[in-house]
Formats: C-alpha cells, sequence, structure tokens
C-alpha cells in the first residue's frame, strides 16, 4: 500500500486486468464496462448514481444497499423492467434504461 | 393437479440429508463441515459466487490479482471454497448458486425448499431431511433528511460494490452510521482511492469501558480495531464520535451534509451543526438479522442486545421448530469468524456427533464480543428528533414521517404492521427491510418488548406468479 495516494483506485488495490472490457448501451449512451461487473458497477463506474424515478414523486433513485435487498436500483434491462441493477451481470449487448415509475407505463388504463 | 415440468431440478438433486440456505461464512462452513462428515449436502445461494457479503468478491471476469487486498482473514474463505468445489467434484455437494429460497414448507417428514433461480427467474424445488438456515443479515437504516437523495448509500452497499464491482460512489464519501463496519467501510474506500472527509459514529466508544472482559478475551478483535484505526491515521481520515449526519443535502446528487453532536440518547444538540461538502454517504447503524424463511416457519426469536431480533437457538444451533437449525448473523449479528464456527457446530450436530469443546468455547467467546458490540452502538431514542414531517421514511412507497406520526398519535398505531397497514410504510418492494426498524421506533414499538417479533412474510423475494400456479395442490 505504500503507493501515492493519488495514484490509488480498486483496481490498482487488487491488481490484475479484466478478462475483456466492452460498452454498455444506457440511454441511448455507450459505457465503458468490464467482465464480471453488474450493471450498476458499470452505472457508478462512469459517475451515474440515479436509473430509475419513483411511483410517486419522481424522484432519481440508484444503488443503495448494494446486495438486493432494497430495490432502489430496479432498472431496465433488454426490455424487461424491475431489474436490480446491483444483483444482474451486465453482459456485452444489453441495452439498460432508465425506468419511470413501475416500468408499466405499457399496462396503463 | 399436473406437478411441474419433469426439468424441476428437485427430479435431478433428489433428497439431500441438509439443505443450507446461504453460502456465506455461517453455511459455507457448515456445507463443508456437513460433507466432511459424510452427510449429502445441497447449498442454495442467491449469490453468484460463494463467500455471501462479508467475502463478496469480484467475478473471475474481472481479473482481481489481490481479491483478498479488499478482505480479512482471506484464507478462512479460500480454504472453505476450494472444499466445496472439492466436495461438489465429489458428489457430497450439490452447489446451486442464483438460487434465492422464497420458503421452506415441511412436507411429510421432510421440507422442501422452494426457490427462484437464475436470470430467467425459474422455479427450483429441493428435498431435505434437515435445513440449516444461514440467511444472514442487511444493514439496519435509520432515515434522516435527504437520505433518498442518489450519493446517499448504505455503508455495506458501499463495501459491497467496492468488493464486488470494484467502484465507488463518490470522490469525497463521508462514512456515517453507527458500528464497526463504518471503520472497515472507510479504511476500505479510503485504500480505494476515495477521500473520506470523517467518519460520523453516533455512538461513544465509552461504552465499551464496561465491556472490558467481553474484550480482554478478544485479543484478535481488539487488534482488527487497531488495524483499522491505523488505517484511518494514515489516511487522514477523521473519526467524530457522538454526532450524526442529521441531512443530506442536494438537487439531484448529494452535495454536502450537515454533522449534529448528539447527546446521550443521540438527540442532536442545538448549535453544534456543521456542513460537510461530499459527494457522496455511505451510512449504516450495524446489520439486522434477515429472518423471514424462519420467522415464516415459527422459529421462536427473542430481543438481541443491539435492538434487533434474532432467533433463539439451542447449544446445538437448533431452532424451536424441530429439524429447522439455524447459524450466522440470524442468530444474533455477531461477524464471520462467529458465523463459521456457528455453521460448523451445526454441522456436528446435524451429523449426530459430539461437537468439538474447542468450538463451543470459541462461540462463547465471541458471542460474548458481539453482545458488548451490540449494547454499545444500540440506537438512543433521541434519533428519531433528526427525522422532519416531509423526511421519507419508507423508500419504497415514500411514506414520510409525519404520515408515520400521525397513524401513530392520532389513529392509535402502536407497531409496525399497523403503521404499515394505515400507511403503506413497509409494503413495498423491500417488505419493510430499509424501513423496518425506523417504523417500529416511530410506533413506540420497544425492541425489547416481548411483541416485538418480526414480521411474518410469507415470501422472502419476489415470486413470479407462474410459480405459484405451478406448486403441487398439497403446498399451494
Amino acid at each position: 500500500m505504500s503507493q501515492n495516494p493519488r495514484n490509488r483506485s480498486p483496481r490498482a488495490l487488487v491488481g490484475g486486468d479484466p478478462e475483456a472490457t466492452y460498452m454498455l448501451r444506457f440511454d441511448g449512451r455507450d459505457l465503458p464496462a468490464q467482465t464480471g461487473q453488474s450493471i450498476a458497477a458499470v452505472l457508478w463506474s462512469a459517475g451515474i448514481l440515479a436509473w430509475r424515478t419513483t411511483r410517486e414523486t419522481g424522484a432519481p433513485r440508484g444503488a443503495f444497499c448494494g446486495i438486493g435487498s432494497c430495490y432502489d436500483c430496479l432498472v431496465i434491462v433488454n426490455g424487461r423492467p424491475n431489474q436490480r441493477a446491483c444483483l444482474v451481470p451486465a453482459r456485452p449487448g444489453d441495452t439498460v434504461t432508465t425506468q419511470e415509475g413501475t416500468g408499466r407505463a405499457d399496462l396503463a388504463v | 393437479m399436473p406437478t411441474s415440468p419433469s426439468d424441476r431440478e428437485a427430479d435431478l438433486v433428489g433428497l439431500a440429508d441438509l439443505a443450507v440456505v446461504g453460502a456465506g461464512p455461517a453455511g459455507l462452513a457448515a456445507a463443508v463441515a456437513a460433507a466432511g462428515l459424510g452427510l449429502r449436502v445441497t447449498v442454495l445461494d442467491a449469490g453468484e459466487r460463494p463467500g455471501g457479503q462479508y467475502y463478496r468478491h469480484p467475478a473471475p471476469g474481472l481479473g482481481a490479482a489481490r481479491p483478498e487486498a479488499l478482505h480479512h482473514d482471506w484464507a478462512d474463505f479460500a480454504s472453505r471454497e476450494a472444499a466445496l468445489r472439492a466436495h461438489e467434484a465429489a458428489g457430497r455437494i450439490t452447489y446451486l448458486p442464483f438460487h434465492h429460497v422464497w420458503t421452506v414448507v415441511q412436507d411429510r417428514q421432510r421440507w422442501t425448499l422452494h426457490a427462484v433461480a437464475g436470470p430467467e427467474e425459474s422455479a427450483a424445488a429441493v428435498h431435505a431431511e434437515a435445513v440449516l438456515i444461514a440467511t444472514g443479515a442487511y444493514e439496519r437504516q435509520l432515515p434522516f433528511p435527504g437520505w433518498t437523495l442518489p450519493g446517499v448509500v448504505g455503508a455495506g452497499g458501499a463495501q459491497a460494490m467496492l468488493k464486488g464491482g470494484l467502484v465507488l460512489p463518490g470522490r469525497r464519501v463521508v462514512v456515517a452510521g453507527s458500528g464497526p463496519l463504518l471503520l472497515a467501510v472507510a479504511g476500505s474506500l479510503a485504500a480505494a482511492g476515495a477521500r473520506v472527509p470523517a467518519v460520523v459514529e453516533a455512538a461513544s466508544y465509552s461504552g465499551y469501558a464496561g465491556q472490558a472482559p467481553a474484550l480482554l478475551r478478544n485479543p484478535g478483535k481488539i487488534a482488527e480495531a487497531a488495524t483499522y484505526g491505523g488505517a484511518l491515521l494514515r489516511h487522514h481520515v477523521r473519526l467524530l464520535t457522538r454526532h450524526a449526519v442529521t441531512e443530506a443535502h442536494g438537487a439531484d446528487r448529494v452535495e454536502a451534509v450537515t454533522v449534529a453532536r448528539l447527546d446521550r440518547d443521540w438527540r442532536p444538540l442545538p448549535g453544534t451543526a456543521r456542513r460537510i461538502p461530499c459527494d457522496a454517504v455511505a451510512v449504516g447503524h450495524g446489520l439486522v438479522p434477515q429472518l423471514e424463511l424462519a420467522t415464516g416457519l415459527g422459529c421462536a426469536t427473542a430481543p438481541a442486545a443491539d435492538g434487533t431480533a434474532a432467533l433463539e437457538l439451542d447449544a446445538r444451533q437448533r431452532t424451536s421448530v424441530p429439524g429447522i437449525w439455524s447459524a450466522g448473523e440470524t442468530g444474533g449479528i455477531g461477524g464471520a469468524q462467529l458465523a463459521m464456527t456457528e455453521g460448523e457446530i451445526a454441522a456436528f450436530a446435524i451429523a449426530g456427533v459430539p461437537v468439538p469443546a474447542a468450538l463451543v468455547r470459541r462461540r462463547a467467546r465471541l458471542r460474548a464480543f458481539a453482545a458488548a458490540m451490540g449494547a454499545a452502538h444500540r440506537p438512543g431514542d433521541g434519533w428519531t428528533g433528526w427525522l422532519r414531517d416531509d423526511t421519507d421514511v419508507c423508500r419504497c412507497e415514500e411514506v414520510p414521517a409525519g404520515c408515520i406520526r400521525e397513524a401513530v398519535e392520532d389513529l392509535g398505531a402502536g407497531d409496525a404492521r399497523t403503521v404499515k397497514l394505515l400507511t403503506r410504510a413497509g409494503m413495498g418492494w423491500c417488505q419493510g427491510r430499509m424501513c423496518g426498524p425506523a417504523v417500529a421506533a416511530l410506533a413506540g414499538e420497544a425492541s425489547s418488548s416481548p411483541g416485538a417479533a418480526p414480521d411474518r412474510r410469507p415470501l422472502s423475494c419476489p415470486v413470479p406468479l407462474r410459480h405459484l400456479a405451478e406448486l403441487p395442490a398439497t403446498e399451494a
């Protein structure tokens, strides 16, 4: 741990390299992703902390508990709403979309 | 009624001697010990990889050369994971990752565990003679104004995202709440390159003073604390005890927090508020045993020293329901070393083999330490003083504190369940995990009262309706 603090990073701490990197599609942007990261991890690494709006007030939300307990990080993955971004592994070719409310606006009457 | 499709995993797995729910420290230790004693074990775990939350580590694809850099006692995990793989190869353990068990039902003289499996959410069922519930814990949260802003994350959440995904929530992260986890989280975040302006601890470490006997029996824990303290010094992290984050500020994401000094009961003291700029907050107040499966089975609980409800277990790790065992945080928050010890004790007991005395002694020593820590960091009653009426307490259903106070003061609700029925607090996606302790406190539910047993929640995670439709008539 005797590195220069300015060079500290999660990767510097554990060393090594990802098997592969790719771009994850999020709301029409391409975000750099590393094999083995969850969708939430890819979004955090791009500085994105919110990818859902609440049903009642439309407030922004993202990952909170980080372990699949709180359901704050729900997001639309390849058209399927209500996926927990902190648990779902991101895969090359995935398309992730911000979720508005229930993510089921198509069912509105 | 026709049974489910014939390709159900249950048909492949057959009848196990023991089904272990959870592959964290307790479940993993229990499974490999039980397999070593000759039992046929099936392990079901919601995670992708064994290790649970404590030993959460990056997927192999991330290519971490030194995963142990983010962990204590990594060797304890690595040896057990190797044993798991060896037992799996030999057919003694069936390991089912990505299986979230949502209920356990008695089926004649055996147990059936139903799970939602994999990203496709398929149905799986496992049959076993005995069940060990090692479902661990999640973080205790006490709401404050602004806690729903993006950038405010659980302390355990920040730790999990760092351990599993090698990412940080921000560059300047205030770590706040109460409990020893805060020191570990601050140390990890700083080592990974974040600036940590302060660790804001609501309790006072003088609370340990009366616990000297339990501390002195656990020199390893003192050494661990010294390691954390050294890391904080090295990274120039300020430790503020008897302080709390009483508000997070920002429009779309957190930009600063207000920190205030607390009195003995955790009431913010007027005139002590100051602002600390930050772009993330990692907050948590210790852990809460995750008991849905156990309480669904009718297992008895008891109040623990930290104010949470934990399972009542006997010396052999048996719950009050014959055939159901438990180990680790479900029996009271106590950390990974205790969890592994209890998992091994349970394995010996389930196999009908005398439990080694050394394990029993270690459990007693670590339980004493856990009780001391739990008492020292138990939330003071005054914390609700930092809630405003418009502060959302239930994150899922967006129920503000004022609405809950109205249910309690005007409508006579005296417990979390009644508050839920009147306000929807605790009725959302997370099923009260995030707001439960706060709602119980606002409802005046003293956690030491015998009535404070957690709600029985029939499903421990969202279950597709088709799974329910497929259940045989006897179980439906």
